[in-house]
């Protein structure tokens, strides 16, 4: 009896082995098949992003391949080492498209693209994904609504620190009666992103210069 | 297959057992995105498909699985085609990919999808089983559909919004206003208009089918009631 509990057991145990080594098997190829494609509609999709806020004529370089990574950072609200992509024009760095996240969105994170010029003001600002409430929060995305743009030609000075806040908390950004909760973390984010810019500046425009050398060495011993 | 056998499987499918209106199997992704009839409908399609991929790879297959182990075996198998559909998507339709791409790994845990294998597909032959998975996904489709007409006619005044993200830019103009300078009504959007939507179109459906029987069998005829629904841990 118990040995042929113990053989059933086994028959069932190996069935479902394999099963999922034939599963594998399949994922694997369609993985392999696909692998090539998804990477090239990935990076126009992305292309078309950074198309959107950094304008034509900011860059002239392959922008999608001139990355940096850009460690984990409270500014920046990311978690892992996410690339920055640095356009040039005639090899001088020009623009640079970062990533942030605002982690205090009603649904939870709010994904952005920021592109910042070389002199600190804002080029462009899209949220890539988010979970805010369909038809009140959700005016954050540019497909709802031209809000986002607000935020074009802004930068650390342009309005100072009291005014990057959202016209109900004193600041200056527009917002909508009912939902501040996303614009709030939205333009906090962003003023983090321009903050985080402009501490790293030297090295995410990658100026070499030996004053920059200089502040760095003095920013590590001041540590 | 008989052509009867054919048509009922497909009324079965479609309007019988219809898993939206009367089987309330898969609730989660049917109130999750029917906001709008581009979502709903785009959701359906991939999610008839998966049914009847399953349903054609599980009938031929069924013999061969011990009854202990089918339910591993078949969600191994559903989560197996759902993933080549979501990498074949990604690849080949990218556009459609980022407006579903989210949705498309949760049919694995729409329960509509694993209760049509255990009940159907593991007792009948393949072409049937797969006949039965694409009827079934079509009425949940034609349910979708009607959901999210309704939701975004309620919710924004249009209706087919975001069909770009479909079929590409031009399909822009194939949007309908239909209610010009509308503010949007809320509650349509959230997933309590989905209840509501979803109630009155399960009453609709039991209205005609009472008239249906009624003209069948004179006044005295009174209608089953609905049993069944999935169990909250399937999602």
């Amino acid at each position: 009896m118990r040995r042929t509990i113990a053989k059933a057991s086994l028959l069932t145990a190996l069935n479902l082995l394999f099963f999922a080594v034939i599963g594998t098997a399949l994922l694997a190829i369609t993985y392999q098949l696909t692998h090539d494609p998804i990477a090239h509609s990935e990076e126009i999709e992305k292309l078309k992003l950074i198309a959107q806020i950094a304008p034509a004529g900011s860059y002239d370089n392959d922008i999608i391949r001139d990355t940096m990574q850009l460690a984990p950072d409270a500014l920046l609200g990311n978690d892992d080492t996410t690339p920055a992509y640095l356009g040039r024009i005639n090899g001088r760095p020009s623009i640079v498209v970062m990533q942030a996240i605002a982690p205090d969105g009603y649904g939870g994170k709010i994904h952005m693209v920021i592109a910042v010029r070389r002199d600190g003001r804002i080029a462009g600002v899209r949220v890539v994904s988010d979970q805010e409430t369909p038809g009140l929060g959700d005016y954050i995305e540019i497909a709802k609504s031209r809000w986002i743009n607000g935020f074009d030609g802004k930068s650390l000075g342009n309005p100072d620190d009291s005014g990057w806040k959202v016209k109900k908390d004193g600041g200056s950004f527009d917002y909508m009666a009912g939902a501040t909760i996303s614009p709030r973390a939205v333009v906090k984010a962003v003023h983090n992103a321009l903050q985080y810019f402009a501490q790293h500046r030297d090295t995410l425009l990658q100026i070499r210069g030996h004053a920059a050398e200089q502040a760095e060495k003095d920013k590590g011993e001041n540590q | 297959m008989t052509s009867q056998e054919f048509r009922d499987i497909f009324y079965n499918g479609v309007w019988k057992q219809n898993t939206g209106l009367v089987q309330l199997l898969g609730l989660c992704p049917i109130l999750a995105v029917s906001s709008s009839v581009v979502n709903a409908v785009s959701l359906g399609l991939a999610t008839a498909l998966v049914m009847t991929l399953s349903g054609a790879a599980i009938a031929p297959i069924r013999q061969l699985v011990p009854n202990e182990a089918r339910i591993p075996v078949f969600i191994l198998i559903i989560a197996v085609l759902v993933t080549i559909v979501q990498f074949t998507m990604n690849a080949y339709m990218y556009k459609l990919y980022l407006v579903l791409g989210i949705f498309i790994p949760l049919i694995v845990t729409n329960c509509i999808v694993l209760a049509r294998i255990e009940s159907f597909a593991s007792k009948n032959p393949m072409l049937d089983s797969a006949l039965d998975g694409l009827a079934m996904g079509l009425g949940l489709t034609a349910v979708l559909a009607v959901l999210g007409g309704i939701r975004e006619i309620f919710g924004h005044g249009t209706l087919l919004s975001g069909i770009d993200m479909v079929f590409g830019e031009a399909a822009k103009s194939w949007v309908f206003t239909v209610i010009p300078g509308y503010h949007g009504f809320l509650l349509a959007i959230l997933p309590p208009g989905a209840f509501i939507t979803l109630g009155m179109l399960i009453a609709a459906k039991n209205w005609l089918n009472l008239r249906a029987e009624r003209k069948l069998k004179g006044a005295n005829a009174t209608i089953v009631p609905i049993e069944g629904g999935c169990s909250p841990a399937m999602h």
